[in-house]
């Protein structure tokens, strides 16, 4: 989008015209959304009843309020191409108690989600399921005769690749927080927005 | 309320000056109320100022307590709202209860709720503030939800107040009771649900400020019962404080820099207008930049009326049923410079087809629209008016004999496409009164200074293409949303924000019967928009399509309606019918003639199309043309 590669697109006698490119690529990947908003009653509706709206789908979303009271941030995550998932930004910006918006898909960040997993495990296969917990630093919350819950803290990708090995001992219960995120350095996204 | 037919120059300023425009009166003078307005309105939206101070209650000689509802009236009256379309309720009765110790307030009882949304956009437009409409909670507030999506679609500066139950009923399916800030989430620019009527200062305060600031949107405050009837002690705030409401106005310079260069590299560059320019009063810099570079500006249905029509550079509407030659110089274009529109599909058509030669520079306030329907070139998010005053002085002059061999080709088009017959093809059509004929005429009559509001459909095609525009904003039209039954309730609108210009509501025999009980509301508070019924007995643009694109199926498009004389007159509205080209100046002139509303049915060839028009999923270079019968005279 830069006004200074002049490419004309000047008329060839008897050629087709060229096509219109339509915007985006149309190349889908992950995208990590950090939302800054204001914590108030009918926020969460407002951004989630607007991605819908605009027809995006919602990969995981985590909410809490900040070191502010009043200010709350949102972790979104969604597949689309960058043009796509920058109008979902630009969108969520229209809207009053939203404060900042940032795509920190290709910034260095720290990424985590916690997981909870209550897997089939008896005095037989125990061993198996702590020793898998253990390569990938989960931790064992609670303990019972045939079952246990692996608490799981990583990327997405990492508690994908536990919860797919726990998977053949029986997984009775799953719960995901959903992503949360913040940018390495001493920058801060919430920088902009104290007041 | 007195119509003035004495034609242009009535404003006194309009005489003097040297511009063309102020010659030939297409903006109203200084000093003109319209100018008033304008800048009134122009001022709220760019700065937040203190309003007026109110009367305190007890310099209204009133002993009583000041409670919500008070606090609603002072916000109203501080925010220059002085007009309120609405209709009652009984959790609105706190309200009507006080609204008679503000006589300042005149509040327009509509017969509908739909008409009271409608008729404050119809405001809104004419004059450039905010329109304020009222409604009681449960029924009354869905019957304006579509008033509000219509707002929300073409960008209308709006406040919108519902009443709700209790608040300790919230919740309990009350009696009249409806999540209706659920249901306005989406189509409103932001919205409120006020309990505490020590919120309702602010909330008034922020809800103004929302709607008017950069792209103007409506805004909804639903108000609950005991929030109305509480005591209120809150103050007017004198600013408000919105951390996540910060609109850019400048455009970038480094962008506006970009911009010029491409302008001087364009070799054939068109001007794209949209309701932009318009809202933020950009038409002198328009002209400007359109006169300094030679470029020809074609613009969107919203932007109709944001240049003369008569000026030579301006080159006319564009999209699926504007100009054929418009249609081509934007498809032969090496430049577009988009102003303050949002390339809609009704103006892209199939965007792969869309202007394949050219490159675009797109300036919108909201940063939202760039490149949300098409790739742009070079963005800019601004004000339309201040990235204009920017850029001007950037721009190389261009003489008009530089521009000469692609001047004169879009003239020869532009020949050409107003030879064909769909244009002018005189008052007849195949034995029939023509639509296209009847509009010109009303456009002629008043000068083409009046307001005209259209309906939705082949009305207001019609409208758009043949009744003439040179004052801005004197086309007022359901764009985005195409709400039928829109053209009336907003020309009540527009005439009560507008008392001097005439005003006319162009509609088709569907819209009308719409929403045609807001003629009563025209007789009861003495507004006096002229109604111009194109009369087909037929649903004409779903007619058309049936005839071209489904196969002559003609399902549920034959319409009967009343006989409109003999309702106009049970309303108290004189009618007139014209049914021969002859008839039709005579029947303008009379309604013209009477101190009020009037109506008259023109009654149209069933059959007539409007061409050329662009079929669905095709482009503009794909237009459909007429198959011409010789007119029978």
């Amino acid at each position: 989008m830069s006004a200074t590669d002049p490419a004309p697109r000047t008329a060839p006698a008897h050629t087709a015209p060229p096509a219109r490119p339509l915007p985006g690529d149309g190349h889908s990947h992950r995208h990590v959304l950090v939302a800054i908003v204001l914590n108030r009653p009918g926020v969460l509706n407002r951004v989630s009843s607007l991605m819908r709206a605009r027809n995006f789908n919602i990969d995981t979303l985590a909410v809490s309020h900040t070191d502010q009271p009043e200010v709350s941030r949102m972790t979104l995550t969604l597949h689309g191409d960058d043009v796509a998932v920058e109008q979902a930004a630009k969108q969520l910006y229209r809207l009053i108690d939203v404060l900042k918006v940032q795509d920190v898909t290709s910034d260095p960040t720290v990424e985590h989600e916690i997981a909870l997993i209550k897997v089939h495990a008896s005095d037989r296969n125990r061993g198996e399921v702590l020793t898998i917990a253990d390569m990938y630093k989960a931790k064992v919350v609670d303990l019972a005769a045939e079952s246990l819950i692996v608490e799981a803290t990583g990327t997405e990708a990492e508690v994908d690749a536990l919860i797919a090995l726990l998977r053949g001992f029986g997984i009775k219960e799953l719960v995901r927080s959903g992503t949360v995120v913040m940018s390495r350095g001493t920058g801060s996204i919430e920088e902009a927005v104290k007041r | 309320m007195e119509t003035t037919d004495d034609g242009p120059g009535r404003s006194p300023a309009a005489t003097t000056g040297d511009s063309p425009r102020s010659r030939i009166n297409h903006m109203p003078g200084a000093g003109s109320e319209r100018a008033e307005a304008i800048s009134a309105g122009r001022h709220e939206m760019l700065h937040d100022t203190l309003r007026k101070e109110i009367k305190s209650l007890a310099e209204r000689g009133l002993k009583r307590p000041r409670i919500g509802a008070d606090a609603v009236c002072e916000s109203l009256l501080r925010q220059s709202a002085e007009v309120v379309f609405g209709f009652p309720g009984g959790v609105l009765l706190p309200l009507y209860d006080v609204l008679g110790d503000y006589p300042e307030l005149r509040h327009i009882l509509v017969r509908h709720e739909q008409g009271a949304a409608h008729a404050a956009d119809g405001f809104a437009r004419a004059t450039g503030k905010v329109g304020v409409c009222l409604a009681t909670s449960g029924p009354g507030a869905t019957n304006l939800v579509t008033g509000i999506g219509n707002a929300m679609l073409d960008s209308v500066p709006m406040v919108a107040i519902t009443g709700n139950v209790v608040s300790s009923l919230l919740g309990k399916d009350a009696f009249q009771e409806i999540d209706i800030t659920g249901i306005t989430l989406p189509c409103t620019k932001h919205n409120y649900l006020v309990r505490d009527p020590n919120e309702i200062p602010r909330v008034f305060a922020e809800a103004f400020h929302i709607a008017r600031t950069g792209r103007p949107g409506p805004v909804h405050i639903d108000l609950t019962k005991d929030a109305l009837m509480g005591v209120c002690t809150a103050g007017h705030p004198d600013k408000v404080d919105l951390p996540g409401f910060k609109p850019n106005l400048d455009g970038h310079p480094r962008q506006i820099k970009f911009a010029a260069q491409e302008i001087a590299k364009a070799q054939r560059p068109v001007i794209l207008a949209g309701h932009g320019v318009l809202i933020s009063d950009a038409m002198d810099e328009l002209k400007e930049l359109a006169e300094k570079a030679q470029i020809p500006v074609a613009h969107t249905l919203l932007g109709v009326s944001a240049m003369d029509e008569t000026h030579p550079l301006s080159l006319g509407w564009v999209g699926m049923h504007g100009w054929k030659h418009v249609n081509k110089a934007i498809q032969s274009a090496d430049l577009l410079i988009a102003l303050g529109m949002r390339f809609d599909d009704r103006v892209t058509g199939h965007v792969p087809t869309f202007a394949p030669y050219a490159r675009i520079i797109h300036v919108d306030i909201d940063p939202a629209e760039i490149g949300k329907n098409v790739a742009v070139e070079v963005p800019i998010v601004g004000d339309v008016k201040r990235v204009l005053r920017a850029l001007i002085p950037l721009v190389e002059p261009v003489s008009r004999e530089t521009r000469a061999a692609y001047l004169d080709e879009l003239a020869e088009w532009r020949i050409e496409s107003e030879k064909t017959p769909w244009h002018g093809s005189g008052a007849w059509r195949n034995g029939q009164l023509s639509a296209d004929f009847v509009v010109s005429r009303i456009g002629e009559a008043s000068n083409h200074d009046a307001t005209i509001v259209a309906d939705v459909g082949q009305n207001q095609m019609w409208a758009a293409r043949y009744a003439g525009f040179r004052r801005p904003n004197s086309h007022i039209s359901s764009g985005g949303l195409g709400t039928m039954g829109y053209g009336l309730p907003a020309a009540m609108g527009a005439a009560v924000g507008l008392p001097d210009k005439e005003t006319w509501a162009i509609v088709g025999d569907g819209g009308l019967q719409m929403t045609s009980q807001e003629m009563m509301t025209l007789v009861q508070d003495h507004i006096p928009v002229k109604i111009a019924l194109l009369n087909n007995h037929k649903l004409g643009m779903i007619r058309q399509w049936q005839e071209l694109v489904y196969a002559g199926n003609y399902h549920s498009s034959n319409l009967l309606g009343p006989d409109w004389c003999k309702l106009a007159e049970a309303y108290g509205i004189p009618g007139f019918q014209a049914t021969t080209p002859a008839e039709v100046d005579e029947a303008i002139a009379s309604a013209r003639a009477v101190d009020g509303p009037a109506l008259i049915e023109f009654v149209i060839a069933a059959e007539q199309n409007v061409y050329p028009m662009m079929p669905a999923g095709k482009g503009l270079s794909d237009l459909l043309e007429e198959q011409f019968e010789e007119p029978k005279q």
